[in-house]
């Protein structure tokens, strides 16, 4: 067991010197933190900086080199997990040649999620209208929220959402991270991935990595001040380019923000 | 292993080839028009269809189900929903075997079309009965299933799948027993096809167009149901929940 220093509730997510090689390159580095129950926190970082290597190894679909990864207690990966969380892989991970209906019905029976949640899913993404209509006839953005929408069936206690507005209108864009609001109010963790800085301040925490590092775990307000940017864009970049200077990764540590 | 999970996925799979008809059209129509052709080629030799139907009606459906099985896996795995549906509590057995089942009732459907038209139209007579050929059909083109799961874990791309199919189907092709009878075959070969599935669902024909029944036919049968189930348990076992 590791030490953990006192803390008001278990962490959802507990990640301890996380390193996977993928190839010949150390995609996630020595990678430690924690996320509280009930926190939305974003994932942020430059394009090929492990994003969506580190999500794989939290839903345990990423053969890790090594360190422990323990989410609501259990070690990432373990049968008891499987239907406590949910995973939106970056490119839309569904069946093209069945209707938005089908790849739900198929996937809530898989996750022994009831019928009701269905109806329940596709309002939330606003998919009610395309109940019927074929995936792969779907645009870009449509596809992505069933592939969200799948991520959402049953009741999953932690969310792990690869980039899942890419692709959305602004409207849209605000109305489902409403919803990643609520859900994180509700009591789900939810990590969102996400290239788009503007989404930073939409979320409770964030963890800016680059390169396989955590280059810095802040919030919002946080990342601005120290910064002295005023918007995300510049902010990010500007940290960016101090820890290039630099040439390694400082970091805030692993402190936890609470909800 | 859950059964609802199970029928789940074979009603999922069968959904997907009914939004597809003409990928169901061509898994019936291919192998009627080829069987049509064979007949007509052998047209007014002694018999000659009688032989060679029963062997080929056996190959035809396994070598079209191994396609079809190892191109849909791959498909599944290239899209993502195979590593999705493996974060689910999905069970790898349970994923094979919707296939199983899947593919098995489309060929099922096949193996009754085909050897309808051969019994029928096409005119093909056996010496054992009928009805045992397309038990013979049926198993094989389950075996192409099972097969095309096993080896659709090696592939990662749509290229390589395909061509898994002369790299495996092939050569068991050639020393199945159709070309060269394979007591003729040269001392190692003779060995060796007694490896393959396809050697045994190739006799068990041969001797369901020269007999009744044999004890030797059961022999066969058993040993491609074995096929049959080590390759659908090589298939559950090659499924990776972890990747690199
Ligand atoms: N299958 C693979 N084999 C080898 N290397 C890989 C593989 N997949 C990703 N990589 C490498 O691992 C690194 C991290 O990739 P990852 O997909 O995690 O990045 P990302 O942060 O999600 O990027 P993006 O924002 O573009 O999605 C990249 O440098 C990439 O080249
Ligand atoms: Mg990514």
């Amino acid at each position: 067991m590791i030490d953990r220093p006192a803390v008001p509730t278990d962490p959802a997510v507990h990640v301890e010197h996380l390193t996977v090689v993928r190839g010949r390159k150390r995609a996630v580095d020595d990678v430690s933190f924690r996320l509280a129950p009930g926190t939305l926190v974003g994932l942020l970082g430059p394009s090929g900086c492990g994003k969506t290597t580190l999500m794989r190894s939290l839903v345990g679909t990423q053969v890790v080199a090594s360190g422990t990864i323990e989410l609501l207690g259990e070690p990432a990966g373990s049968p008891a997990l499987r239907d406590s969380v949910g995973y939106v892989t970056q490119a839309p991970s569904v069946y093209g040649d069945l209707t938005v209906q089908e790849n739900l019905s198929y996937f809530a029976t898989i996750l022994g999620a009831s019928r009701d949640s269905v109806m329940r899913v596709l309002a939330d993404v606003d998919l009610l209208p395309h109940v019927g209509s074929m995936v792969g006839r779907l645009s870009g953005g449509e596809r992505a929220r069933v592939s969200l929408a799948t991520a959402l069936l049953g009741s999953p206690r932690l969310l792990v959402l690869d980039e899942p507005t890419v692709g959305l209108d602004p409207l849209l864009r605000r109305s489902l991270w409403g919803l990643f609001r609520r859900l994180a109010a509700a009591g789900t963790t939810l990590l969102v991935s996400s290239h788009v800085m503007d989404e930073a301040e939409r979320c409770q925490r964030l963890l800016l990595m680059r390169e396989g590092r955590i280059l810095s775990d802040t919030t919002p307000d946080g990342l601005l001040s120290a910064t002295g940017g005023d918007d995300f864009e510049s902010a990010f970049v500007a940290l960016l380019e101090s820890g290039l200077r630099e040439g390694s990764a400082p970091s805030s540590g692993e402190g936890e923000v609470g909800p | 292993m859950s059964w609802r999970r199970t029928r789940a996925t074979a009603g999922r799979v069968l959904r997907q080839l009914r939004h597809d008809p003409r990928t169901v059209a061509l898994l019936v129509a291919v192998p009627a028009v080829l069987m049509g052709l064979l007949a007509w080629i052998l047209r007014g030799r002694d018999h000659e269809f009688d032989t060679f139907g029963p062997q080929l009606l056996g190959i035809f459906p396994l070598i079209v189900m191994f396609l079809v099985t190892s191109v849909a896996t791959l498909r599944e795995r290239t899209s993502g929903t195979l590593e999705r549906l493996l974060t689910m509590p999905m069970g790898k057995a349970e994923f094979v075997l919707g296939y199983g089942i899947a593919f098995g009732s489309a060929a099922i459907v096949q193996a009754l079309v085909v050897s309808g038209l051969c019994f029928g139209p096409y005119g093909m007579t056996v010496r054992g009965d009928a009805w045992l050929v397309v038990v013979v059909a049926v198993l094989d083109a389950l075996l192409g299933t099972a097969l095309g799961l096993s080896v659709s874990a090696l592939a990662t791309t749509e290229f390589q799948a395909v061509q898994f199919m002369p790299a495996f189907i092939l050569p068991q092709l050639l020393l199945c027993g159709i070309i060269v009878q394979r007591s003729g075959l040269p001392g190692v070969l003779h060995w060796v096809s007694y490896l393959l599935p396809m050697s045994y669902a190739v006799d068990a024909t041969q001797q369901l167009s020269t007999h009744a029944v044999t004890a030797q036919f059961d022999l066969d049968l058993a040993v491609v149901g074995a096929f049959l189930v080590v390759s659908l348990a090589l298939g559950a076992t090659t499924l990776r929940r972890r990747t690199p």
